[in-house]
């Protein structure tokens, strides 16, 4: 008993060791990005770069996702309301859930999955190429130079595409309920605007942003923290995907929480 | 004799290892030095401290008369335009087109207008010898020899005081090997009036002795023999015989 207790222990304060010299990389990383993003110069031309990158990697993915999750969840919401004779709350219902929950978290797992990958990979094999070592010999800090550019564009350009999903997800729903399954046009509309507010949409945009900066700070740190060679790449771009979409999940849950309050 | 690098009793550590032990010499102004040594001599340590990128565990490291430690980093990055890097395989940026990246030093650093970068980027392509048909293709587009090239022409955008090459001939085959070599005498003479000193960092002895001014051979840290380049040719220390033998 006293030998597996103190295996576990061990295994515990192994697991504390490898953990926390890593988490405060990541923190140190973090304020470092963050203060360079208060420095000049500011680089105007790569944070448009990496906004047009994000929509071009991301637009068309977030249109198919949420034209689809729209029309499958009103469909689904219809067929248990129908039961109760209460199918037009569909409308409301689907809008409710897209905006404050669907759009951030889908948005979000896309984006991490499309650019916090991009941002690991990029940043990855410019630093086994020597590329961020030729840049920080000329003087250029390469956080500034790769890692605010993408952290921004991130955070602006990620409720920009929530609020696509929230649009087309909806137009979806509208689809589905209404032209497909014979809910009355306006009593679908009727009960969207006794039902949604503007503190909704916030919601759903703030949680979208702060995905965004939690995606690109992870995608970014693991492309700057890759070593060895094509395979160090890999594993960073591995692991700027699943603690993207991980980390979007569970915080999730902790805005939820939090606007709840706030709004 | 003026000197554009000293090494002041200089000492590295990383934990218990010691790189770099009690490191003193001194690099000579407008001179061409290579710093010689088998893997893990602490060649790349030494650069790494000339450019203020390691931090001494003891003793200084001037450069151009000052002791980066005493800077602050935004005066480290200022410093650092003194300085011109060659990389082992060139280092250029793969999302930049080779104009581009002889470019960017200019956009970064100087008040230059689109029209004088233009200018100053040809008269660099033309001095390290690329033809037209490269500057618009990416480095992906270019063979390893016209890379290493257009890694020279970014290298010597800002007009460096100190060129710094790191292994500049390691896997090239002879005749690009004679190419690079002929690029870095002719690149140094080229800018003799600012003047320019170049430190090469290297394990080519042949090409070492072709090129070099003054050799500094490096052995588990600390420099077994400083000296012109003659001189180190007829050093009858063991390690240096060996050297020589071995990569002969």
């Amino acid at each position: 008993m006293v030998k597996v207790l103190k295996s576990m222990v061990e295994w515990i304060g192994s697991q504390v060791m490898s953990i926390t010299p890593a988490l405060g990389r990541f923190t140190l990383y973090a304020i470092s990005n963050l203060q360079w993003f208060f420095r000049p110069p500011l680089r105007w031309h790569l944070f448009v770069e990496q906004m047009v990158f994000m929509g071009n990697k991301s637009l068309f993915i977030v249109i198919l996702t949420s034209s689809f999750s729209g029309a499958v969840f009103a469909y689904q919401i219809y067929l248990g309301f129908t039961a109760f004779s209460v199918d037009s709350f569909v409308g409301p219902i689907v809008a409710i859930a897209v905006t404050k929950e669907l759009a951030p978290v889908f948005t979000g797992l896309v984006v991490a999955g499309r650019c916090g990958a991009a941002m690991a990979a990029q940043i990855g094999s410019m630093k086994v190429t020597e590329q961020i070592d030729a840049l920080e010999v000329m003087g250029v800090n390469s956080v500034q130079y790769l890692g605010v550019p993408r952290v921004f564009a991130t955070v602006t350009t990620m409720p920009m595409l929530a609020g696509v999903f929230m649009l087309v997800a909806n137009i979806g729903s509208w689809l589905v309920g209404v032209k497909l399954l014979g809910i009355d046009e306006a009593i679908y509309f009727a009960k969207l605007s006794d039902f949604m507010d503007l503190h909704m949409v916030l919601e759903g945009l703030i949680k979208a942003a702060v995905f965004g900066y939690l995606i690109a700070i992870i995608g970014t740190y693991q492309g700057f923290s890759v070593k060895g060679g094509a395979e160090g790449v890999g594993r960073g771009t591995n692991m700027a995907v699943v603690w993207g979409m991980v980390i979007v999940l569970i915080m999730d849950f902790f805005l939820t929480a939090l606007l709840a309050k706030i709004l | 004799m003026k000197y554009a690098i000293e090494f002041n009793n200089l000492t590295k550590r990383f934990g218990d290892h010691t790189v770099l032990d009690n490191l003193d010499f001194k690099i000579h102004e407008g001179k061409i030095t290579t710093i010689l040594g088998f893997s893990g001599a602490g060649k790349s340590t030494v650069l790494k401290h000339i450019l203020g990128i390691y931090h001494p565990t003891e003793g200084q490291v001037k450069v151009l008369g000052e002791d980066m430690e005493t800077m602050n980093e935004r005066q480290i990055r200022e410093f650092r335009t003194n300085f011109g890097m060659v990389f082992q395989y060139a280092a250029l940026f793969d999302s930049m087109t080779n104009f581009e990246n002889v470019a960017f030093p200019m956009k970064e650093f100087t008040k230059k207008t689109p029209k004088e970068i233009e200018e100053n980027v040809i008269r660099l392509m033309k001095q390290v010898g690329l033809d037209e048909f490269a500057y618009h293709k990416l480095p992906s587009e270019i063979s390893g020899g016209m890379r290493k090239r257009v890694g020279l022409a970014r290298a010597l955008a800002l007009q460096p005081k100190v060129m710094l090459y790191d292994e500049p001939t390691t896997g090239l085959d002879p005749v690009t090997t004679h190419m690079v070599d002929d690029l870095i005498t002719s690149t140094h003479r080229h800018n003799a009036h600012l003047p320019m000193t170049s430190v090469i960092i290297s394990h080519d002895i042949a090409a070492t002795l072709r090129i070099s001014d003054y050799v500094a051979f490096l052995e588990r840290g600390r420099v077994v023999v400083h000296a012109p380049v003659e001189e180190f040719r007829k050093s009858d220390h063991p390690v240096i015989r060996k050297f020589i033998e071995l990569s002969t």
